[in-house]
Formats: C-alpha cells, structure tokens, sequence
C-alpha cells in the first residue's frame, strides 16, 4: 500500500469516502511506513494503536450523512502538544516520561474532527532551534539528500519531525508549531506546505510554552488545500487561552481559488538581503511572475524596520521563555536531580542536567534582560521595536494584500555543519517579522535548487486573512507544479 | 554592554542553573556575542513610541468565577518526582 502514503489529505479523505480504501487500510499503511522510516528518528513515540482505534470509527461511520471532517486520517502530533496519557516530551530530557492527564485543545479538536494519531514527532528542544539539533532525542534526518551525495541533511526546525514526516510519506500531514519560523522553515527545507495562522487563531491550551507572545500552533502537509483542511479543524475559540481570538472559523477549503485577480502582492525590498545564494532570488523572481500569471499586480512596498526583526525576536523570545521555563523545578513533573541536599540546589541541579545548551543560552539571555538594570535597555527597547515592525505591516497591507519573499536564505543544511548560534539564528531571517506582528503567513514548495535540495515561497497576509495567503499559495502551487519527493534510501 | 564572568554567574543563579566554572567561561564570549548583536537596536529611533503590548488588538475577557473542572489530583500527582500523602514532595527546607 505504499500508494496511500504518497496521497494527500484530501485524496485519501475522498478514496476513504468513495469506497476505494479503508480507513484501516490507510492507518495501516502508515504504520508500516512509519515501522520502516526508524532511521529517519522523526518520531519520539510511535501510536499505532490509536491511528487504528480512529480508523475503526471512521469505518464503522462511513456512509453516514454526517461523516467527521477528518474521519479516516491518521496525523502526526509534534511533541510540544500535550497528548493525554502519552509521552510529551518537547524535545527536552527535563520532560523526559512526563505523561499528560489531559490533551491540548488542537490535538483534541483534530480528535474531534475524527483524526488518528500515528506518534509524536520530534523537534528541537522546546522548539528552540532551526534544524532539530537540539533535541534530547537526536536530530531528524531529512530524507532528501544532495544530488550524488549521502550525507545527513537537517529537516529544519523547530517542527523538523513534522516536517521529515510528511516528506518522508510517513505521516499524510503533522501539528507543527511556529515562534519565529518553526512551521515554515521547516516546510521549505522538506519541500511541503505549511501554514502559520494569525496569532490567536489557535488555542495555545496545552502547548508546551516557549515563547507565549509569538507561539501559534499551524498545520504542515503536502498541499495547500491539505493545510486548509487542517487549519479548520485545529483552529477556534478556546476560553482555556486568554489570547484566543473569539471569532468564528472561515471556511478555508471551500474559499480556495488560484486566482488573483485584483489581488496586489507587495515585494519587500528590504527583503532582497547580502549572502543569499542567487537560485533563492531568481526563485523569489519566478514566484512574482507566477502570481502575475494567476492575474495579481505586484507592488514594491517598504518594511523599513525588517533589520531589526531578528535581534527583536531575540530579546523578546528569550525573555518570555526564562519566564515559560522556570516552572522546569523538578517538583511537579520530570526530571529530578537526586543527591543535593537543599531545595535551592535540588532546582539549579535538575535544570542543569535537564535542559541542553541551546536551552540553557537562552534562559541566559533571557534571564539578563529582564534583569533589574537591563529591562528597560533591553526588553522594553525591543517591545518598542516591535511596534514599529508592526506598524511596518500596517502601512504595507494599505498598498498590498499579500506579501510574497523567500522562506529562508539556504536550502537545508548539513548536521553539525552549523554550529554558531548566530548564524543558526539567521535562518529565520523572513520569517520572524511575521511572527513578531503576529500575521498569518505560509511557506510553499517553488522548486529544486541545483544540489537537488527544495527551496520555499512565503507569503504573509493580513490580520485574519489566512484565505488570501492560502489562495497565492495554490496560485503557487499550480504553476510550480512542484511532485519532488526524496528518493527512498531509509 | 558586555557580560563579565561574575554577571554570569549571577544570572545562572537567577535562573537557577548550576554551572561550573568551565560552562561559565564559555558562555561568557558567547552571550557576548549574542548581547553585542542585539545592541544594534540603539539605532532605531523609538522615542514616543509605545511598547507593544498585544500584537492582535483584543479585549482580555473575564469569565464567571466558578469551578470548572478538578479533583483529579492522583493524576496531577503521578508525574510527581516524588509525592508523599497527596502533596508534592521536595527536600527539607526548614532544618
């Protein structure tokens, strides 16, 4: 049944639903790709007998008017979603056997619209990070490879599991999370779709904070009409999340179309930046015409502030996470250090041997700059700019209705060929102004670099306005005619 | 503004994370670099600016105070380290 793994959400939603296939037969199918795929590391812990137990409703069901939305579809969670009774992790050996008592409200709404779940997905420790390195469970590697070559290339991250996941055909679409990029980098590294919603869409209930300003839950799948699937029965209101927006959940499949006509797509020229590889660009160039094509006009606009995106994000992403993460105490759950005497060191013990590096480096710098002396010259400083980064989009989307850049400056990279923190912080370069003003924005495969390797198209649109930034994304889509998969060497 | 080996030492302390003197050393240039980049944002002319504060507008709501669910402590408890008579327990703070 290798068929069934290589089909999108959609397809098999309708193969189910005609008869072609079972929904037993789709669960299984996955199981064994995913049985198969071990070398991979994409999953943390594997679920095979829930994607089952969801199949066997969706069978028993099918044929009824009111069949569930996602009946039938089994879906990889990555592990920063609380699952009851199944291992949560986030990446961290600080979580390490850490089992929910309840579910968080995306995973239970997809549960809800009927879905499976065939495990939990790895990523970097508490999604901090952009290539699945530092998670305590060992990187995934990404199943594409160079042109020619067998080294082992990153998924990107946070979401890297995810993301390798639906590449891979071990997962017909995964839960990803994005702060500053974590859906969307990924997504372009594995040649896939993902989307990022506006912040608020989301419920953030049961998500293991990293970031709690900028962290919004989004789906990741093979197409773009997969991710408007996803997003409708992941999204709504919560009461559970004070920041989630109480407003009802478009209908986004049914408002998918490819063509643009009135549409105008802004072009950042702040956006055309030094040290990007010249196939990035001409792809940025390719996806203009692509638009213009699908009847838009595009637009030069001016995002004056993008600069200062990054070095914003982090100030503010780290100080919010030395916020989230002092709860890591080894009182309520998880690690413990045993073997020190007071209850002070029984913290800095248990920290120290459960949070890796990168973890550690940012609870640092978060912990600085809202120290007494340094906020104001820090966090409140970076709060300003970040007014005016929104301000930026403001003003743009008077003269646009949708944005198109790159996703990230490179295609993916080798394991441990990036060791700088800095310069891991460059990949998130495009996508961190949109997570900063809190905007829906999307990544979509544009196509192959020479080495092989897929390079993504972003979009951001407005407050809101997820159907625009869905509909350039299949105007997309239907002109890159992107069907690459990584050739099987797992 | 750069970091020296003490202010290190008091912001692991702050947050809680033993660290040898080894670990120290090296974070030291490392959070310097990271500090030194971020210091970029001096330039931007922020005067008058308001800091952001929620970056979609929304009212906070309130909701009505009543219990809504609970009573499951044994399932809070059972990812306790250690847990004794229904409590979390940690080591002996008072001598």
């Amino acid at each position: 049944m290798t068929e069934l793994t290589s089909k999108t959400i959609a397809e098999l939603r309708d193969g189910f639903r005609s008869g072609e296939f079972s929904a037993r037969e789709i669960a299984e199918a996955y199981n064994d790709a995913v049985d198969a795929a071990r070398l991979l590391n994409a999953y943390t812990v594997t679920t095979p007998h829930d994607a089952l137990a969801a199949a066997e409703v969706a069978d028993k069901a099918r044929g009824s008017s009111d069949l569930l939305s996602l009946a039938g579809i089994p879906l990889g969670i990555k592990d920063l979603f609380a699952t009851e009774g199944v291992d949560t992790t986030a990446g961290s050996r600080i979580l390490k056997g850490f089992k929910p008592p309840y579910e968080s409200t995306v995973s239970a709404n997809l549960r809800k619209a009927g879905a499976g779940m065939l495990g939990k997905l790895n990523m970097d420790e508490f999604a901090m990070g952009s290539s699945n390195e530092t998670s305590a469970y060992g990187p995934v590697i990404s199943p594409w490879r160079r042109k020619g070559s067998n080294v082992g290339l990153t998924p990107g991250g946070s979401s890297g599991g995810s993301a390798a996941a639906v590449a891979a055909g071990i997962a017909p679409g995964a839960t990803g999370t994005d702060t500053g990029g974590s859906i969307r980098q990924p997504a372009a590294f594995a040649g896939i779709c993902g989307i990022k919603p506006t912040y608020g869409r989301c419920s953030r209930w049961g998500i293991v904070a990293f970031a709690s300003s900028l962290d919004q839950a989004g789906p990741m799948a093979k197409s773009v009409r997969d991710c408007a699937i996803l997003l409708e029965a992941m999204a709504g209101f919560d009461p559970k999340d004070s920041t989630s927006l109480d407003l009802p959940v478009p209908q986004w499949e049914a408002g998918l179309s490819g063509d643009l006509k009135g549409k105008r797509v802004g072009i950042p020229k702040e956006y055309r930046i030094d040290g990007v590889p010249a196939e990035i660009n001409a792809l940025w160039d390719q996806g203009i015409e692509w638009l213009k094509d699908a009847g838009a006009t595009p637009v030069e606009i001016g995002l004056p502030h993008t600069k200062y995106a990054l070095p914003t994000y982090y100030i503010i992403a780290p100080a919010e996470a030395s916020s989230n993460l002092a709860r890591y105490d080894g009182v309520r759950y998880g690690l413990r250090e045993e073997g020190v005497k007071t209850l002070d060191d029984m913290y800095a013990a248990t920290r120290a041997a459960g949070f890796g590096a990168e973890v550690k480096r940012r609870i640092m710098i978060g912990t600085y700059v809202l120290s007494a002396g340094f906020y104001d010259a820090y966090f409140t400083k970076a709060q300003k700019v970040r007014a005016l980064i929104k301000h930026d989009f403001r003003k743009a989307f008077e003269k646009c209705d949708v944005i198109l850049t790159p996703t990230a400056p490179s295609a993916a990279f080798g394991i441990g060929e990036t060791t700088d923190p800095l310069a891991m912080y460059l990949n998130d370069v495009f996508a961190v102004p949109a997570s900063l003003a809190g905007l829906p924005a999307m990544s979509v495969p544009g196509g192959l670099d020479g080495q092989g390797l897929p390079l993504g198209l972003h979009l951001i649109g407005n407050e809101l306005d997820e159907q625009t930034v869905l509909n350039a994304g299949l105007a997309i889509e239907e002109r890159a005619g992107f069907t690459a998969r990584p050739e099987r060497w797992w | 503004m750069s970091v020296s080996p003490e202010q290190v030492r008091h912001i692991a302390k702050l947050a809680r994370i033993a660290m040898s003197d080894e670990e120290l050393e090296r974070l030291v240039p490392e959070l310097n670099n990271i500090l030194g980049w971020v210091e970029q944002l001096g330039e931007v002319d922020t005067d008058g600016v308001e800091p952001l504060a929620t970056v979609i507008d929304q009212k906070l709501r309130l909701r009505d105070d009543v219990v809504i669910e609970g009573d499951i402590r044994d399932e809070v408890l059972a990812n306790a380290p250690e847990a004794q008579h229904g409590f979390f327990a940690v080591p002996k703070v008072i001598e």
